[in-house]
């Protein structure tokens, strides 16, 4: 529905290269057999792959395949995790990361009835406490509420905005603390094609100028060609983690959609699991 | 620097009051015509008014602080703010004492307007300083928005948040000793009403009410009355959960 272009600010990177190491030592996620258990159910099983520093990485799978509980393990605020899970060089849900990293939830974690900017006010002030830090915090709140193209509605009321605004409201809290890790949840669900692409040209911005990590998920597959690399999420098992080139190159497909089924296709032949 | 994130917190919670002015309204006002319709309801037996006009306003700041607070609290938990701001380098103690802060700001303010309308315009009778009846209903309210942080934990709805209003503020308004002397009560439950707070917060009331100094008994009831208040608001702060399970 759109026309895509995976590279839009046209950063000298290329998407299609890309090693697992980023500028500042190791990669920024590293999972070794990865599992989660809710309830009485695997929501992960066994989990191993790397999220790539000052890049793009896509979390992609259908509804229900463990992309929110993934995410969650990842920012440490889900339980019942096991296996090695390392989050910018320390074990994941260590407090220290709490401020080097942040997290969009699927649904706007805003409060409705607060303003945009009282609502960046607030989240501002506990990233970044006290008197002295005060015109920092103003200017950290000014860029974010830029960042998201929301001036002319930073006096409004959160509950009298769109959907499409409050999800950028609830991003724009995320990207206060220039976190070096941004784990997006969705952002893009419910967006017209403009706000969607004017978005992904936003993340691309943050990973090319800010050095940002990002891993953002979607259940929307043409979202794939936007990211630099893939992990391709089913029922809590990892079909993929590549480049959309190379899986597609590798799946012998032109669409990441396509690849993504038949790579489905191929797991479900040789055991037929359910 | 965690007191100025506690003082963020209530900053807050304030500011999204004021977004409703009619919430602030009714919490002011109310209190305050529930005492004159009293003083009417009793008009042929002024001795009556005074003290259960005193008791209520004890009453009064924990039962709407009980309700706010619940209603406040849950709505952060069903919001995912409260997954949000557990995820950044916010204390649990941050969040609860920002909420402790604001709410009891408000119930200074309640109890103020009420306590003065009493005392000076339907001459209820403190032999005791109106301060420390204020000091009480303070009090009172604190232990109000304790309670009432902590049942927001086992409400999923604000269906069921505020049925717990009836279930756990009636049997102690029951048993406190508003209707007859605790003493003259079925001895089970005269007991039951010895390990309900709002006893103790009536109690410190008709202390005020009979004596001009803070008694030794006024210092042990508000003394009951703060602790549970604090241990209240740490068992509220352990249903914060900062992971999904």
């Amino acid at each position: 529905m759109v026309n895509y272009d995976p590279n839009p600010t046209g950063n000298s990177t290329s998407p299609g290269h890309d090693t697992t190491s980023g500028p500042q030592g190791g990669p920024a996620v590293t999972a070794r057999s990865l599992t989660v258990v809710r309830g009485d159910r695997q929501v992960l099983k066994a989990l191993d792959f790397t999220v790539p520093r000052a890049r793009i990485t896509g979390l992609l799978g259908p509804s229900g395949c463990g992309k929110s509980t993934l995410m969650r393990a990842i920012v440490g605020t889900q339980a019942k995790v096991t296996g090695t899970l390392t989050v910018l060089g320390a074990p994941a849900g260590t407090p220290a990361l709490r401020e080097r990293i942040g997290y969009v939830t699927q649904d706007p974690s805003i409060y409705q009835d607060l303003t945009v900017r009282q609502n960046l006010d607030y989240f501002a002030a506990v990233l970044n406490p006290g008197r002295a830090h005060r015109a920092a915090r103003a200017e950290a709140v000014t860029r974010a509420i830029t960042d998201v193209d929301l001036t002319s509605h930073a006096d409004d009321l959160a509950g009298r905005l769109s959907g499409g605004q409050l999800s950028r409201v609830s991003l724009a809290v995320a990207l206060l603390g220039t976190p070096e890790l941004l784990v997006l949840d969705e952002p893009t669900v419910g967006l017209d094609p403009v706000l969607r692409r004017d978005l992904w040209n936003l993340f691309h911005t943050i990973a090319a100028t800010r050095g940002t990590t990002l891993l953002v998920s979607s259940h929307v597959m043409d979202e794939a060609e936007r990211c630099h690399r893939l992990l391709l999420l089913r029922e809590g098992v990892l079909l993929a983690e590549d480049t959309p080139d190379d899986l597609r190159t590798r799946t012998a497909t032109e669409t990441v959609e396509q690849a993504f089924l038949h790579l489905v296709d191929e797991a479900a032949h040789p055991e037929t699991s359910g | 620097m965690p007191a100025s994130r506690t003082l963020a917190t209530a900053a807050r919670v304030l500011r999204q009051l004021r977004h409703d002015p009619r919430t602030i309204a009714l919490l002011l006002i109310i209190p305050s015509l529930m005492i004159i319709l009293l003083r009417y309801v009793f008009d042929g037996s002024p001795a009556v008014f005074n003290s259960i006009g005193a008791s209520l306003l004890g009453i009064f700041p924990l039962i709407t602080m009980f309700l706010v607070s619940s209603i406040a609290t849950l709505r952060e938990r069903t919001s995912g703010t409260l997954e949000r701001l557990l995820a950044m380098p916010l204390g649990k103690g941050d969040l609860i004492g920002g909420y402790a802060l604001a709410f009891g700001a408000l119930a200074v303010l309640q109890s103020l307007i009420a306590t003065g309308i009493s005392v000076w315009l339907l001459d209820l009778n403190v032999v005791g300083s109106p301060w420390l009846l204020l000091l009480v209903a303070l009090l009172d309210a604190l232990l109000g928005t304790a309670l009432g942080l902590f049942v927001s934990a086992f409400a999923a709805s604000e269906f069921q948040a505020v049925q717990f209003m009836p279930a756990v503020i009636f049997p102690q308004l029951l048993l406190c000793g508003l209707f007859t002397p605790r003493d003259s009560m079925q001895p089970v439950l005269r007991w039951i009403s010895d390990v309900l707070p709002m006893s103790y917060a009536v109690d410190a009331m008709t202390q005020v009410l009979h004596h001009p100094d803070a008694t030794a008994t006024f210092a042990k009831d508000t003394g009951i009355v703060a602790a549970i208040a604090l241990l209240v608001l740490i068992l509220g702060a352990a249903t914060l959960p900062r992971r999904t399970p």
